[in-house]
């Protein structure tokens, strides 16, 4: 039998809990009973491995990979970082996928009855793999808040989802990126479900003047870090 | 070393991700092994069906194997099978897939776990996901299967077994998961 290496565990001082009343949903949808250990084996050390083949062109160009008579309406951004474990090493070919609402608050969904105006030219959904040093880039535009109905005069922060792929089914992650100076972020309980502010602040990008570009788009940064192997003394 | 990255709900909106359709089909024409189809409702606290649900599914191949690096097997893998099928959930809270009943997978040496799939759960009102097991119901190595036999609440053990459902098309297999209540399904943290 081969050794495998163990990976590191979700840490749950970090992720929200299931259970955060003042985001309403999660009462009849969190469970209650004490999740139960489980020993690593192959069957969650491994998991799905995507190449080039998962994409198509301008996958991570959300500003024209749905136009149809011009481009989309709103602030054109860049969203950039790196995909991490958590003990420092690039994750590479990852796949990511984004989804989120157009400048004006509103997603192209059925579900989504917003009185906002849907943008022609927008979809807003994107994917991209991270490359050899674990870094993503998407191109899109800043999506807007929109309110919802956990509460009297609730709207959420502006954010894009995010659902990530690391290297084995144990580093799935599924999370939301925040902007930077956002007032709805102190009034959102999806947001501060996450006991941790340093860790809630984690989901705030960057404004990164480093990433714009001159006369066309603003660049933020945002780093992910999920589980990976653990560190050994004996690894290169 | 970086702190991990902190979970969020999938939120209602993320058929997006599915930009090329449903993806619970995981076999093809030369995938091998016995087809199966594997159906269930995901419910909440009440017993309602949750609507906007999302199922993702990791399993290995027909004959216990993996198409991933760690695996030490992995040349002996269906490359024409990929293991990982995801499904949102329809108004009545079901999922559906297609797939091949996976083979037994090492516990430690000399010990195999009885053949079992993966689970994660994700949904509006989940900040995180859950992660279950399917193991299935006409299958004798559940009664020696090393998750199965050391559960803390052993009369839990049925929330985690497929049952065989009549059936004259493919075998089908039907796994309702409940998020909470006296049948709360059992979710692990590994």
């Amino acid at each position: 039998m081969t050794t495998l290496q163990p990976y590191t565990s979700l840490d749950r001082d970090i992720h929200p809990p299931y259970l955060h009343e003042s985001y309403k949903a999660t009462i009849k949808r969190s469970p209650q009973k004490p999740l139960v250990p489980l020993r690593q084996t192959l069957s969650d050390l491994t998991g799905p491995v995507y190449g080039e083949d998962a994409l198509r062109p301008l996958d991570n160009d959300l500003s024209s990979n749905a136009a149809v008579n011009g481009e989309p309406l709103g602030e054109r951004i860049i969203v950039t970082g790196r995909m991490l474990d958590d003990t420092g090493r690039p994750v590479r070919n990852a796949l990511i996928e984004i989804w989120q609402a157009n400048a004006a608050g509103r997603y192209a969904h059925i579900i989504d009855q917003h009185p906002a105006p849907l943008d022609p030219n927008f979809l807003g959904a994107g994917r991209c793999l991270t490359d050899s040093n674990g870094e993503y880039r998407f191109i899109s535009i800043k999506p807007g808040a929109y309110p919802w109905r956990n509460h009297e005069n609730a709207w959420r922060p502006a954010h894009i989802h995010f659902s990530v792929f690391g290297s084995a089914f144990l580093s799935r992650l599924v999370t939301q990126m925040y902007f930077p100076g956002d007032p709805l972020l102190a009034l959102d309980p999806i947001y501060n479900s996450i006991p941790d502010e340093k860790a809630r602040q984690r989901l705030i990008s960057n404004y990164a003047h480093d990433v714009t570009w001159p006369d066309w788009a603003l660049g933020y940064r945002f780093d992910i870090v999920v589980c990976g192997p653990q560190q050994t003394p004996f690894e290169s | 070393m970086p702190n991990q990255t902190p979970s969020q709900t999938i939120g209602p909106f993320f058929h997006y991700v599915m930009p090329r359709g449903e993806e619970g089909i995981l076999t093809t024409d030369r995938t091998l092994g016995q087809r199966i189809t594997l159906t269930g409702r995901l419910l909440d606290g009440d017993g309602n069906p949750i609507s906007d649900g999302f199922i993702e599914i990791w399993q290995a191949d027909s004959q216990g194997y993996f198409n991933h690096p760690t695996d030490p097997n992995q040349r002996k893998a269906d490359k024409s099978f990929r293991g990982f099928g995801r499904c949102s959930t329809n108004k009545d809270g079901e999922f559906w897939f297609k797939t091949v009943k996976p083979g037994p997978v090492e516990w430690e040496a000399g010990m195999m776990q009885a053949p079992h799939i993966s689970v994660r759960v994700f949904a509006r009102g989940m900040l995180n996901y859950t992660t279950t097991r399917l193991y299935f119901s006409d299958e004798p190595a559940n009664d020696i299967d090393p998750v199965l036999n050391s559960l803390p609440e052993p009369e839990r053990k049925r929330t985690l077994i497929a049952t065989l459902q009549r059936s004259e098309d493919l075998p089908c297999y039907c796994f309702d998961i409940h998020l909470q209540g006296e049948d709360e399904t059992v979710f692990f943290s590994s």
